[in-house]
């Protein structure tokens, strides 16, 4: 038999170990660096968010300040008001950094309820199976049925309008894709072996589901969840735009294109400027989604 | 040895079945074996025989449904771990016995740290804070023979090889020192040095913490070089017991004797053709009435067919189910 000596003697591939320490994280960030419209998407996203954040320093103007003798004023016609005033006078530079704050607000508070939902629902459904399975899967494919925008403006024609109850009656209808991904996700993890180790070793099923399930299906959600803020800026504009979204005198970017429109023939800018603070934070949000699960692909894992 | 001279593990007529669409198939079918303190019992058998599901059941870590415990008994320390409640099961999951999985490269959560897997399982059934498991941590890392410990402590199992992932699972496993290892097809999935090393390091520790060790394996090989007993499997049965040295030197059941034929020898007389069992193993869902093995026996007769063989002490410790074991 083998003497205490040689068990604790290092084993000979030692030398092949641990040539590179190199934690998950930073992994990730290497690979994401390589993926240049995503870095690209990274910056202006965090431009925007910064843009939003101090607003109230940045803006030259009260968004809501009515300055009747500027009405209509184009961009870069008066140094004072850089991009222009609307039909009210109002400086559409402020109004945009302003706006920018409720939208990306709503589409954070929207993206948080769907991630929470989904994330709920999808460890439920996945690790207990069977009929809590089949329950709430089922729910799933039932709000799945309806459109988004109807089931949006029938809610919204009911809830008063506010930056929460929007951001939340976003947020709980378009949970379900995050559910189904969480779902898919912890039914592969559960079968995977150091699952039944942990079970082996006396993990309980909360410990399971926390510390060995969740943390290995994070990623997909982190891309889903950045997608996901795209879409519901999105969709803020689009019910804001029919008029149950953000109300009047307070801006988002929706807004500022429903009354844009009477103008749209001889004032184009009024509407391009929204529009384009709109497609930009979508398109920037979709780049940084889509460098995200590159650099989080577990197939390139090894690398 | 202590006065107390009932076995660590007896387990009686465990059975296991599958509910399948296509029928049940009995994957254990009435075992029953015990194992004493600090003995290695080599379960062998080939893929299918139900070595690892009867690993799984002892512990109750069988997917139910489909898998189900039809009968028996499994003693540890007097109580029947079949009886316990899920709460119960789990503290004597890692605490009393402890597993090792065939695959290291899998069974390692793939997001934390190697030193906090080991921290969690030490806090999980000692109650400890982090900061006191840490160091039980490190101690274990170093036991097992991970490099430079205090730097792989903080190391994700992508980061180490197969081996050091297997030397990981060991210290996990007996992170809480477990009465019993129970090892399936540890070495299996690893390098033959690499197999080696495990192996000797498995049987050192068996010392240090006075382990039991139910090792699972295909190969005898591994079984010769640290089993002190036995089991042979065969279509969910043990067909024959027996401490290493009979079984290697007087099998008594045509199974294990065409197993240990079909083993190659590096001192063969000639080049000829290596011993196979003919046939293959049977579809569990349609035994025959009588011994699972007599369609590829070469000794069966009609008897065989019709009549399951029970077990017969052929001689003390030494068990065989097979109508002509006292044929010679």
């Amino acid at each position: 038999m083998t003497s205490t000596q040689n068990i604790i003697a290092e084993a000979p591939e030692a030398a092949v170990v641990a040539a590179r320490h190199e934690s998950f994280v930073r992994l990730v960030l290497r690979r994401f660096l390589r993926h240049r419209l995503a870095v690209v998407g990274a910056v202006v996203v965090v431009l925007l968010c910064a843009s939003a954040l101090f607003a109230n320093a940045v803006a030259p103007h009260d968004p809501t300040f009515l300055d009747t003798k500027h009405r209509f004023l184009a961009p870069f016609q008066d140094m004072g008001f850089l991009l222009g005033t609307d039909e009210l006078g109002r400086d559409t530079l402020s109004r945009l950094l302003y706006g920018g704050r409720v939208s990306l607000a709503v589409g954070v508070v929207a993206m948080l309820t769907t991630v929470l939902s989904g994330l709920v629902v999808g460890l439920a459904a996945g690790y207990y199976g069977r009929w809590v399975d089949d329950l709430l899967m089922r729910f799933v494919d039932t709000m799945l049925c309806f459109p988004q925008v109807f089931l949006l403006l029938v809610v919204a024609a009911f809830v008063p309008p506010t930056l929460i109850s929007i951001s939340l009656i976003i947020g709980l209808t378009s949970w379900m894709e995050v559910a189904r991904i969480v779902r898919g996700e912890i039914l592969y993890l559960k079968e995977q072996d150091f699952v039944q180790a942990a079970r082996a070793l006396g993990a309980g099923g909360a410990r399971i589901m926390f510390k060995e399930l969740l943390p290995n299906a994070i990623a997909p959600v982190l891309v889903a969840a950045t997608l996901k803020v795209a879409t519901a800026v999105l969709m803020e504009s689009y019910i804001s735009y029919l008029g149950y979204g953000i109300q009047p005198p307070l801006a988002s970017w929706g807004n500022m294109l429903t009354n844009a429109q009477g103008y749209f023939d001889t004032v184009p800018y009024l509407a391009i400027l929204p529009g384009a603070m709109i497609t930009l934070t979508v398109m920037s949000f979709n780049f940084l989604g889509d460098g995200l699960r590159d650099a989080l692909d577990p197939r390139l894992r090894m690398d | 040895m202590a006065v107390d001279h009932r076995p660590l593990l007896q387990v009686e007529d465990l059975k296991v079945q599958f509910r399948l669409p296509t029928g049940i198939l009995p994957a254990v079918d009435g075992i029953g074996f015990t194992l004493d303190r600090r003995e290695t019992l080599g379960v062998v058998g080939e893929s299918g025989s139900g070595k690892t599901v009867s690993s799984l059941a002892l512990l109750r870590l069988l997917e139910t449904p489909p898998a189900e415990i039809s009968a028996g008994s499994v003693l540890f320390e007097g109580r029947d771990l079949l009886g316990l409640s899920e709460t119960e099961i789990s503290d004597v999951r890692g605490r009393s016995i402890a597993m090792i999985f065939q695959e290291p490269m899998t069974s390692l959560n793939p997001v934390m740290t190697v030193g906090y897997q080991i921290d969690e399982a030490l806090m999980r059934h000692y109650g400890i804070p982090r900061r006191e498991a840490r160091a039980r941590t490190l101690e274990l890392l170093t036991l097992v023979g991970i490099p430079s410990p205090e730097r792989n402590i903080d190391g994700y199992p992508h980061q180490l090889s197969g081996g050091m992932r297997q030397r990981v699972m060991i210290a996990l496993a007996l992170s809480c020192e477990p009465k019993i290892l129970v090892a399936d097809e540890p070495t299996t999935a690893l390098d033959v040095t690499i197999q080696a090393q495990i192996l000797d390091l498995m049987v050192g520790l068996q010392e240090k913490f006075d382990t039991s060790i139910l090792l699972i394996t295909h190969d005898l090989a591994v079984i010769a070089e640290t089993a002190h007993r036995v089991a042979v499997m065969y279509a969910g049965r043990i067909v024959e017991a027996a401490p290493v040295a009979t079984i290697f030197g007087a099998p008594r059941h045509p199974y294990t004797q065409g197993l240990l034929r079909s083993i190659p020898r590096i001192h063969r007389q000639r080049l000829d053709v290596l011993a196979e069992i003919p046939g293959g193993v049977p579809d569990l869902t349609r035994l025959p009435p009588g011994c699972a093995f007599a369609p590829r026996c070469p000794r069966a007769d009609a008897h065989c067919r019709q009549e399951r063989p029970m077990p017969v002490a052929v001689a003390p410790d030494h068990v065989v189910s097979c109508w002509k074991a006292n044929d010679g």
